[in-house]
């Protein structure tokens, strides 16, 4: 990692740190959903804006990693952590899986697939012989975790704490997997795949590895979403959560880790925002940016921010 | 036997409401190459402003033509305010733009309309004087209206100058630019006729779905998949298509795996279309040079 990369990474903790003691506990949980957005984000962006595959359902993977959390929490009795990296890794198995058929598919195709995907989700998270572990349309209601060891510090606090230590990690694992080889060969296969098939890189194996990697990042986040709301419920893993992860990358900039984290912020204020207009209000509002950003700011505010450095710099 | 045949015939109905969305998508894809994920919303916001006409007092069929025609205009609007500038950006970017039409337009539907479930009313007469004993006057009057879209659609296109510049325009835009086709305003006319299309599914799909705006997901579902079953560039595929999914939707819904995962059908015959045959079974095959 580069020295510049470094320091502002533990810039940008240190301040995360201080937030919980500044803000309320309500404010304090609204960034922990940040952090869980901006994981989501980067998992997505991994797939669609380093490797050029479209997902339109993404939604699936994060109901899929919060559903792993809840049954295990709610039917064995796993704590909480404990159950992070099993949602993880069911959501790699499964990405990689829905990955293999989807290598057939381009562009178009597979935004079509997992729109499909993403649309059916709730009907498939409902259904009734999965009742017994999913809790049908009621879902599961988990508890919130306390502090551990004593640490002086309330529920909210601690979460946001928790979410933010795994969220850096995959983070630094995010940037060094894009800066390092199977960055590079993400991007040659999105630019130019005949070109990059010539080059010796397997396209095939790259792209549902691109898949699965995606999966589970978006997974990991459906799985802390999950400790962090205390509840899982079929209807709010809709198509619309597909596409607000898709608001978020197109906002925060294609083909940007930074771009995760502004385009979390949006997705997750925003709509707080903009609710009080109308309840309609806030996908209107996203809509209008989507169109907008592709029109004015294709590589969204990651790139504008990159843009004004440059500037500066020159 | 009975249940069977009275499943196969409501798949029949819906299919055919299935088999004018997919049409509607077909026409736009052979002009653009482009699927419009936006088709669904544009579909229910015009059966909106029906509900509203309705509402405000104008007889059924009169609403019925002037919200075809506001249809078309707003299709054709659309086209050439929100795609022209992205017509030859990359697949993400049009996709992005197609979603952000969808989200759009469902929450000014919300907004203007708000989110409460509404009845639709049915043109057809409540009772047949000949007694059917497996359709009811609604599927059957869909069913006649699709098809008489359908017969007017291929007298447009087979019989029409018009229809054949369209045509033309689709299948070779710089020949036609040549010869004095205005290609650009071809291709606004083809999203109006696909957005006047749709106002009829939505009309038709709205007594049986009830009016809300989301009503219209599960149809694009379908529409997907009866479009990619008939091949995404042959409209009588779609037709077909259509008509097929509507049936299997039905009948595997009503016997095999149960109402509750009827949009599973959809995404496994989508999938499973993609798979095994990405042409559809009446679609050409694509051939590209590398």
């Amino acid at each position: 990692m580069s020295k510049r990369a470094l320091g502002i990474g533990l810039v940008l903790l240190v301040v995360a740190c201080a937030l919980p003691f500044v803000l309320s506990n309500y404010r304090t949980f609204q960034m922990t959903l940040v952090l869980v957005y901006a994981i989501a984000l980067l998992g997505l962006n991994i797939l669609t804006g380093y490797n050029g595959q479209i997902s339109l359902g993404h939604g699936a993977f994060y109901a899929l990693g919060a559903y792993c959390t809840a049954i295990l929490m709610d039917r064995w009795g796993v704590p909480y952590w404990a159950t992070i990296p099993v949602a993880g890794a069911v959501c790699l198995v499964a990405g990689f899986v829905f990955g293999l058929p989807a290598l057939r598919l381009e562009g178009l195709y597979l935004a079509l697939a997992t729109f499909a995907l993403g649309v059916a989700t709730p009907q498939l998270l409902k259904y009734h012989l999965l009742e017994k572990w999913t809790g049908g349309v009621q879902g599961i209601v988990i508890m919130k975790p306390s502090p551990p060891f004593g640490l002086p510090l309330n529920p909210d606090q601690w979460l946001y704490f928790f979410t933010l230590a795994i969220a850096a990690g995959m983070f630094i694992l995010a940037y060094n997997l894009i800066r390092g080889r199977i960055g590079r060969a993400l991007v040659a296969i999105r630019d130019q795949h005949i070109a990059a098939e010539a080059m010796g890189i397997n396209n095939a194996l790259y792209k549902s590895l691109a898949f699965g990697v995606s999966a589970m990042f978006t997974g990991v986040a459906g799985a802390l979403g999950a400790v962090a709301v205390q509840f899982v419920a079929p209807d709010s893993f809709n198509i619309f959560l597909s596409i607000t992860l898709l608001v978020g990358i197109v906002v925060g900039g294609l083909a940007s880790i930074s771009g995760a984290l502004y385009g979390a912020i949006f997705i997750q204020f925003v709509p707080n925002l903009a609710d009080e207009i109308s309840k309609a209000a806030p996908w209107a509002i996203f809509g209008v940016f989507m169109i907008g950003f592709v029109y004015l700011m294709p590589t969204g505010v990651a790139g504008a921010v990159r843009l004004i450095k440059r500037r500066r710099a020159a | 036997m009975d249940a069977l045949l009275q499943q196969v015939f409501a798949g029949l109905a819906t299919g055919g409401i299935y088999a004018s969305l997919a049409l509607a998508l077909v026409m736009i894809y052979q002009a653009t190459h482009l699927v419009n994920f936006a088709q669904g919303e544009m579909a229910m916001f015009s059966t909106y402003i029906a509900w509203a006409l309705i509402e405000a007092g104008m007889p059924y069929w009169a609403a019925f033509f002037i919200t075809i025609g506001i249809a078309f205009v707003l299709g054709a609007v659309i086209e050439r305010v929100v795609i022209r500038p992205v017509e030859n950006a990359s697949v993400l970017a049009v996709v992005v733009v197609f979603i952000g039409l969808l989200v759009i337009l469902n929450s000014v539907a919300g907004w203007i309309f708000t989110y409460t479930i509404k009845s639709f009313p049915s043109p057809f007469p409540r009772e047949l004087p000949f007694g059917l004993r497996f359709m009811s006057p609604h599927q059957l009057g869909a069913i006649g209206v699709t098809v008489v879209v359908l017969l007017l659609l291929y007298a447009f296109f087979r019989f029409t100058p018009l229809g054949l510049a369209m045509r033309a325009a689709a299948q070779n835009p710089e020949s036609s630019r040549l010869v004095g086709i205005r290609v650009g305003w071809m291709l606004a006319l083809g999203w109006g006729l696909a957005a006047a299309i749709g106002s009829v599914a939505g009309m038709m799909v709205a007594p049986i779905v009830y009016l809300d705006p989301n009503m219209m997901s599960g149809v694009l579902l379908y529409a997907f998949a009866a479009a990619l079953v008939g091949g995404i560039d042959n409209p009588w595929g779609a037709v077909i298509g259509g008509f097929v999914v509507g049936v299997l939707e039905n009948v595997l819904g009503a016997f095999v795996i149960g109402n509750e995962l009827k949009l599973s059908v959809a995404l496994i015959i989508i999938i499973g279309v993609l798979l095994v045959k990405p042409s559809g079974f009446f679609g050409r095959v694509q051939v590209t040079r590398v």
